[in-house]
């Protein structure tokens, strides 16, 4: 997703409904009203010509394996066998990880940047920061293959695994040979992937925190750090929520950058993030070349499909809450 | 501008030992004066504040008096850009002076604002003790001692005792104003310090608000800004008259008692204000 759109949206659910303008009796806004008409109307009809085409192609796939096509771990295109748990489960840890990383850091960033940081300095490293979001994913794909992954084999993952691999029930999480191109690394590159997304947010969801709130707070005799924890952060909370799980559908979603660190093998589930996986769109970005027979070709797309689904419903959801954070500011203001 | 230290002996230091309850809530204004930025909001403002009394601020728009109030409890300087020099005498301790931590300042000054505030993500009685907590306050019967006490005082027990845990954001706008001043209360300032507090409600919900400030005026020092001059007339005992100079600048033209100063002003901008001949 990107924020334009985002913020079109919420500029568009703030002004309500659109006025009713195709009355006229001018023929050239009569004309003008069918043309934006049909280009919303035409938006939508291959919104939905993509879904339908998806859950044609992916029909006999979900016929045949049903439920278990979500329950398996079996990928075996010789045998026929399709299962898509662990691109599933490699999807969600990616993810997870991503946001572990990226939360405290972009939400941090935000907060200094709108409580603490003098006016000139504040739009320059908001746009250093934004200006992660248009670098091609490709480029930090090579930079997470010839960089990182190196340095998380070399240095990173041997640190943790000596470290916090010692604890009883947290080593389980950085068990098995330091490889470098495994779930953790693509979790990283996917951190600094969605970061600029969740700061840009949580930058305006904690501006839009009205100042009347602060000073309630100040004037009971807080300090600045008590104001920002006692009255901006609980404000801001729903925000702050969506912010992060939009940028954890972005992670679900990311396919090349992931796909060239993460290893893409293994169809076992495990419990350490060093383990080689696959999530399910670099399993279609590395299947759908191969997939030269019906079934096969019908299982890639039911992944994608899947991943389509899941991705509408996160994504919806994180917009009901930044939505909701930002209709805050307008009825208690 | 001289923000000379006094004696020292005394000071509201960050401990904030000086609080006694001996202080009556007097309050001391000598030569205060306000920026924002470059700009000088508010020159040479010096005026002594009966304790125990309401005295109420009134000027036209862009004056200088929300400016002057919020000096008081150096809320002023929490603004970008914003500072003030001066002295603030609270029961004799320069709340301006080095060593004054205005944190601990505005413990002692409670402060309501124009527009309701409570926070909404906490309940009616979390808004309530929410100073007390910041104070470090932990003991829970205390809390809930307070949390009554300070409903009660701002006539608002009867309307929320049985919704304490609902919150603060579903009460009504003049509920969430009193439930404002409880939350001011429950700090046992000796100054309440209200900005333009009616300015959002409707008539009824004023009515109440100023009842309960003839209420509150026995027991607090209470220093009202208020664009309403029936307001000022109805409840307070004092009112001092700020009027822009020629440098735009917010200075003190008259104070007196309410009655002498609504009835015949010394002034003959006074005199050109309330009779509505400007403003």
């Amino acid at each position: 997703m990107d924020l334009a759109s985002s913020e079109a949206t919420r500029v568009a659910q703030r002004q309500g409904p659109t006025p009713v303008i195709g009355g006229g009796t001018n023929v050239g806004d009569r004309i003008f009203h069918l043309a934006v008409l049909s280009a919303a109307q035409s938006v939508l009809v291959l919104l939905a010509a993509l879904v339908v085409l998806l859950f044609i192609d992916a029909k006999e796939a979900l016929g045949r394996f049903g439920l278990s096509f979500l329950t398996t771990t079996d990928w075996d295109p010789v045998f026929e066998k399709f299962g898509t748990a662990h691109f599933v489960f490699g999807t969600l840890v990616t993810s997870l990880v991503a946001l572990v990383l990226a939360a405290p850091l972009a939400i941090g960033t935000a907060l200094f940047l709108a409580e603490y940081a003098p006016r000139w300095l504040r739009e320059p490293v908001a746009f250093v920061i934004e200006l992660l979001a248009v670098i091609p994913s490709i480029i930090f794909g090579l930079w997470g293959f010839f960089v990182l992954a190196p340095i998380m084999r070399g240095y990173v993952e041997p640190f943790l695994k000596a470290t916090v691999g010692q604890v009883p029930v947290l080593g389980e999480l950085f068990s098995g040979p330091a490889i470098g191109k495994d779930l953790l690394t693509a979790g990283v590159v996917l951190a600094i992937m969605i970061l600029p997304t969740v700061m840009a947010i949580a930058r305006e969801v904690v501006r839009s925190v009205p100042d009347t709130q602060r000073e309630g707070m100040i004037g009971l005799g807080a300090t600045k750090w008590e104001t920002i924890t006692g009255a901006v952060l609980p404000y801001a909370r729903s925000g702050l929520v969506g912010a992060v799980m939009l940028g954890f559908a972005r992670a679900f979603g990311e396919t090349m950058a992931v796909t060239m660190v993460i290893g893409n093998s293994s169809n076992v589930i495990s419990a350490s993030l060093l383990t080689p996986g696959y999530t399910m769109a670099s399993a279609i970005a590395n299947q759908f070349t191969e997939a030269d027979k019906e079934i096969y070709f019908s299982a890639v797309v039911a992944v994608a499909l899947v991943l389509l689904l899941v991705s509408v419903i996160i994504n919806g959801l994180a917009r009901l809450l930044v939505w909701r954070g930002a209709g805050n500011v307008a009825t208690r203001r | 501008m001289s923000n000379n230290n006094n004696d020292g002996a005394s000071a509201v230091t960050s401990a904030g030992t000086v609080h006694s309850e001996a202080g009556h809530g007097s309050l001391v204004v000598e030569d205060l004066q306000a920026w924002y930025g470059r700009f000088r909001a508010v020159a040479n403002l010096s005026l002594t504040i009966t304790p125990r009394a309401v005295t109420a601020i009134i000027g036209p728009s862009g004056c200088g008096k929300s400016t002057f109030l919020r000096c008081i409890n150096r809320m002023h300087e929490v603004a970008r850009g914003a500072r003030a020099a001066g002295k603030v005498l609270l029961d004799g301790d320069d709340v301006y002076a080095p060593d004054a931590d205005p944190v601990q300042v505005r413990r002692h000054i409670g402060m309501v604002f124009q527009k309701p505030n409570p926070f909404p993500m906490m309940s009616v009685y979390d808004n309530v003790v929410a100073g007390l907590k910041l104070a470090g306050v932990k003991n829970r019967a205390m809390l809930d001692e307070v949390a009554e006490r300070s409903l009660r005082r701002a006539a608002l027990w009867d309307e929320v005792n049985d919704k304490l845990n609902n919150s603060g954001a579903a009460l009504s706008g003049g509920q969430q104003q009193r439930l404002c001043i409880a939350r001011a209360l429950a700090m046992e300032p000796q100054v309440l310090l209200m900005d333009e507090p009616c300015s959002a409600l409707d008539p009824v919900a004023t009515s109440k608000i100023e009842d309960l400030i003839r209420e509150l005026r026995q027991n607090y020092t209470i220093v009202i800004v208020t664009h309403n001059m029936q307001q000022a007339a109805r409840v307070s005992d004092h009112t001092a008259f700020l009027l822009l100079d020629e440098d735009r600048a917010g200075r003190l033209v008259e104070y007196g008692p309410t009655s002498q100063l609504f009835t015949n002003p010394q002034d003959r901008r006074t005199e050109d204000y309330i009779t509505g001949r400007f403003g």
